[in-house]
């Protein structure tokens, strides 16, 4: 299974060459072979292997829904019914979700099976992994790397192929980035097109919910499950989905893809540059135009997210104050007492930073500089690509300025940490769709192509990619196999 | 008159009478269990999300026409952060720069005759907090989010009031409004509508306001006036002392009317707010204000208007019947039976009625005699089968469920004698009773009429039709 596509795997069920039981045990060992990638943080193995019997069911009785027997993994931020969600964090360490997200429905709904949790930055909040309270997940591609975050244990498990797809979330890259450095393809929706209902916020106003896999098109058959509108989700819109996989066969030819000049600044290393300009000129044989532009108020994004996103976190996070759920310290002394240690106990150093500076940012005094000056920088970015958007249909540029980097590498440096999202905050900033794509290697490491679509244009990127995939292979290059 | 002036502001929070809560589906009934009305969102578990409650939104919008006030196009729910255990998700959402309801203006009739137009600054959307509850378990303080997430409209009058009075004139205006409208149940028990005061004083002929306090959580209409009336007369003392006020909250303590400081205001809680990005701006359309306003009743300054314009009712009976709407209807629908009888109605609505309503402590809604038969027994009276005294003592046999009035004017035999040939009859017995008393008449004492009328009714034990015999009477005893 290690490398099939969905459609095939689907197949392959309906002609009965495999069943669902088979499929979900063979990746349960597969996880558990993988233990040292660290990818997950909870297995589900007996809910998984009765749904993969039910799922065997359907499938024999002819009725069986598109993703039928087909595993895969929830990052742990998407509550599941019966089953524990950390957000991977000490302080939801034994949290157990009375119902389910939007998401974990609709893909239960579609036969999909879900093995477990996988392993993420704690409650999103990372580029790395490495603030995860289960300890990092590692880089299938160097162990001794980091798989980017905060979805790594979905990156990790996808790219370990250990499971087909992966639901991830994105709220300033966290599905693009460890994407690009697993190798594996990775789509952020817009915003509003995925609920956000059962889905652990970190910064509402940011946080999508997508899915990585190994190709455009799986990540096509997984996201047409968890696309559309969600009335539990007062952010969710009501704007037409398309049929994804369909969608896919359409060409390359006359679609302009913009060349952002900034996206290819200083931090972006030269072999990342390269990988992501030779993809490019693959797509341009396709029959793309490659068109030079600009996004002037580039660097203005990652200041901006890092005031927007930890104003709404600091805010999102009060809840966690040990009175109703979650950690609560020994033998509180008093109210003050329970806040303070429960809180210090239960969060760690990097979620601490962000709830601080985001307190900092929305006080009285402060608000005006940092938090109202941050969403008038969003309205101008956004605007940027609004104006690029009236040139082109696509814009590109490299998902990371690096790499996979070393675990420990940067966690003593948080504003270099920072510097890693310089090309994917923006995009969240805006509300746009984007998705990172194999562009090949930079040494031994995969390298990332981030492409940006117009709001609700997710069909235009996954047929983008699935076009450069069907005439190229960098997204079949796998961690053993490293070329 | 006074060195000082008040000046008073109010923040009244009416709980809207929604099914349920303002962001998730959960009811606001009152008195159940503690924490079973309270869902996932209400809990404010991990991942839950508001959804607005659609119908709040329309009895904002109701409240917001009916004060003639300005109604956004797209208000902001903004978020108020602050730590409370009752306060699940760490935040409070209400709104802020941008509230649904803005700049109106409520006419407020006094007691002494005057009306003021007192505006209204704004009437915002917020959710309730839940409760602690300090007295049910031994050295822990347990937590009811029964009540987290009802829906509230908090109403904020700009400082323009200047007496106790003139606050709770204008609070039970709001109140008698936002019931009106059915956008409130109006119970002060429950919490259903309470007040904050912010109460200053100044020099009077001053512009500039004064330092003021804020009297929290205040649920009746005297413990409003005592503690406004309290306040006021502290911070004149201080002042006249040479002390000055301190910016602060304070509670009410009704067993010794007066009022005491709860946290001083001096570092002031930073409660951070900002736009929350869950929640959409709220969208009003000018479809959907003209919705409610088809919907609108007719409100209660516009009816008593027309009480006294149309009907030609006297100003005290108008306000009186306006004071809330179910009286108003009740009499609406008396009205209905007999169009020409404004004030007959009015008279018994406003008294044997609530009389009898006040005595058994039922609302008028819930009255044991139906506008329908109460305006059946007063045609009766009109009709001249029974006295305007009858009819009151068939009114407490109505309301003590011996049946409708006619029922009990024939079991009790209380017609009148309207029969002329009968009541003539009677009158010459009693002439031919008293001769002396006839000839004393003819002489000039004109006082013995009343004795004549006494004794004829004595004869026909109580039923005569008495305008019948007077005439009767004046005329046999010209001779």
């Amino acid at each position: 299974m290690a490398t099939t596509s969905i459609a095939q795997l689907a197949q392959d069920l309906r002609a009965r060459r495999v069943s669902a039981a088979e499929l979900v045990q063979s990746a349960l060992a597969a996880a558990q072979a993988g233990a040292a990638l660290n990818a997950f943080i909870s297995l589900d193995t007996e809910r998984a292997m009765l749904r993969a019997r039910s799922a065997d069911a359907a499938l024999a009785a002819g009725n069986a829904p598109a993703l039928a027997g087909i595993p895969f993994v929830h990052k742990d931020i998407f509550c599941t019914n019966g089953l524990r969600t950390t957000c991977g964090s000490r302080m939801l360490e034994q949290f157990v979700p009375p119902y389910d997200a939007t998401v974990v429905e609709r893909l239960d709904a579609a036969g999909a099976v879900a093995l477990g949790k996988a392993n993420m930055d704690e409650f999103a909040m990372g580029s790395s992994n490495e603030n995860s309270a289960f300890g990092p997940a590692r880089n299938p591609w160097d162990p001794e790397r980091v798989p980017g975050g905060s979805s790594g244990g979905s990156a990790a498990a996808v790219a370990a192929g250990i499971v087909p797809f992966a639901t991830g979330t994105d709220t300033g890259g966290s599905i693009r980035q460890p994407a690009a450095f697993c190798g594996v393809t990775g789509m952020k929706p817009s915003y509003g097109r995925v609920s956000r209902y059962g889905m652990i916020a970190y910064a509402s106003s940011l946080d999508c919910a997508g899915v990585l896999a190994r190709s455009a098109q799986d990540c096509a058959h997984a996201f047409a499950a968890i696309a559309g509108h969600d009335p539990r989700d007062a952010t969710s819109v009501d704007v037409g989905t398309s049929d994804y996989v369909a969608a896919l066969s359409t060409t390359l030819k006359g679609i302009r893809i913009g060349v952002a000049r900034e996206y290819f600044g200083a931090g972006v290393e030269d072999g990342v540059g390269a990988a992501v300009r030779a993809a490019l000129r693959e797509m341009e044989k396709l029959g793309a135009t490659l068109v030079d532009v600009s996004l002037p108020h580039a660097s203005l994004a990652i200041p901006a997210y890092y005031v927007i996103a930890p104003a709404e976190a600091s805010s999102n996070l009060a809840r966690y104050d040990g009175v109703r759920y979650g950690h609560r310290c020994a033998d509180p002394k008093s109210l003050e007492d329970l806040y303070t240690r429960s809180r210090s106990e239960g969060f760690g150093a990097e979620v601490q930073r962000r709830i601080l500076v985001g307190t900092y940012a929305l006080s009285a005094g402060y608000y005006d500089a940092y938090y109202l000056r941050a969403q008038r920088a969003r309205r101008v970015i956004a605007d940027d690509f609004g104006a690029a958007f009236e040139h082109v249909d696509l814009i590109a540029g490299p998902t990371a300025p690096t790499v996979a980097f070393k675990l420990g590498e940067k966690s003593a440096d948080p504003l270099a940490m920072y510097a890693a999202d310089v090309n994917t905050v923006a995009v969240n900033l805006a509300g746009l769709p984007a998705i990172s794509l194999p562009a090949g290697l930079s040494g031994r490491l995969p390298v990332g192509l981030q492409l940006i679509a117009p709001a609700f244009a997710e069909a235009r990127l996954l047929a983008a990619g699935h076009q450069l995939q069907q005439s190229t292979d960098f997204h079949t290059y796998t961690p053993g196999a490293a070329a | 008159m006074s060195a000082w002036q008040p000046v008073i502001g109010l923040e009244i929070h009416a709980q809207l009478s929604t099914a349920s809560k303002l962001f998730s589906g959960a009811s606001i009934a009152y008195g159940a269990e503690p924490n079973t009305q309270a869902s996932a969102v209400d809990v404010a578990l991990p991942g839950t999300l508001p959804v607005p409650n659609r119908a709040a939104r329309g009895k904002a919008i109701a409240f917001g026409l009916a004060i003639d006030a300005q109604i956004a196009a797209h208000s902001i729910f903004a978020r108020k952060n602050y730590f409370y255990p009752d306060l699940p998700k760490g935040y409070q959402i209400s709104q802020y720069e941008l509230p649904i309801v803005s700049a109106g203006t409520l006419p407020v009739r006094l007691d002494d005759g005057r009306t003021l137009k007192v505006e209204i600054q704004r009437a915002h959307l917020e959710e309730d907090a839940g409760k602690s509850l300090h007295d049910v378990f031994h050295s822990a303080t347990g937590i009811d989010l029964n009540r987290a997430g009802t829906p509230l409209l908090e109403i904020v009058s700009a400082p323009v009031l200047h007496s106790a009075a003139e606050a709770v004139a204008y609070m039970r205006t709001v109140h008698t409004l936002v019931r009106w409208l059915g956008i409130c149940d109006g119970n002060m028990q429950e919490g259903s509508f309470r007040c904050d005061a912010n109460v200053s004083v100044r020099p009077a002929g001053s512009e500039k306001l004064g330092t003021r306090t804020e009297i929290k959580n205040v649920n009746s209409f005297r413990f409003v006036e005592k503690a406004i009336e309290y306040e006021i007369e502290r911070q004149i003392r201080a002042l006249e002392n040479g002390e000055s006020i301190r910016q602060e909250t304070r509670l009410y303590d009704a067993a010794h009317h007066r009022t005491r400081p709860m946290r001083s205001k001096e570092d002031a809680d930073d409660y951070r707010y900002f736009p929350d990005p869950d929640l959409p701006p709220l969208a009003v359309s000018a479809d959907d204000i003209a919705r409610v306003r088809a919907q609108l009743p007719e409100l209660p300054e516009a009816r008593r208007a027309r009480y006294v314009d149309a009907l030609g009712l006297p100003e005290a009976d108008a306000t009186q019947l306006c004071v809330d709407k179910a009286t108003a209807e009740y009499f609406e629908a008396m009205l209905a039976a007999m169009p020409n009888e404004a004030k007959l109605c009015a008279n018994w609505v406003l008294g044997e009625l609530a009389a009898a309503l006040n005595a058994a402590a039922l609302p008028v809604e819930q009255s044991r005699v139906s506008a329908a038969a109460l305006a059946a027994l007063l045609a009766r009276v009109r009709e001249g089968v029974i006295s305007g005294k009858t009819a009151k003592d068939v009114f407490g046999a109505m309301w003590a469920g011996e049946g409708d009035a006619d029922t009990i004017i024939a079991a009790r035999g209380l017609r009148q004698i309207s029969d002329s040939g009968a009541l003539a009859a009677a009158i010459d017995a009693v002439l031919a009773e008293f001769p002396k008393q006839v000839a004393d008449y003819r002489g000039g004492n004109d006082k013995l009429l009343q004795f004549f009328v006494g004794q004829t009714m004595k004869r026909t034990r109580g039923q005569a039709n008495p305008q019948q015999l007077n005439a009767l009477l004046v005329e046999k005893l010209k001779g």
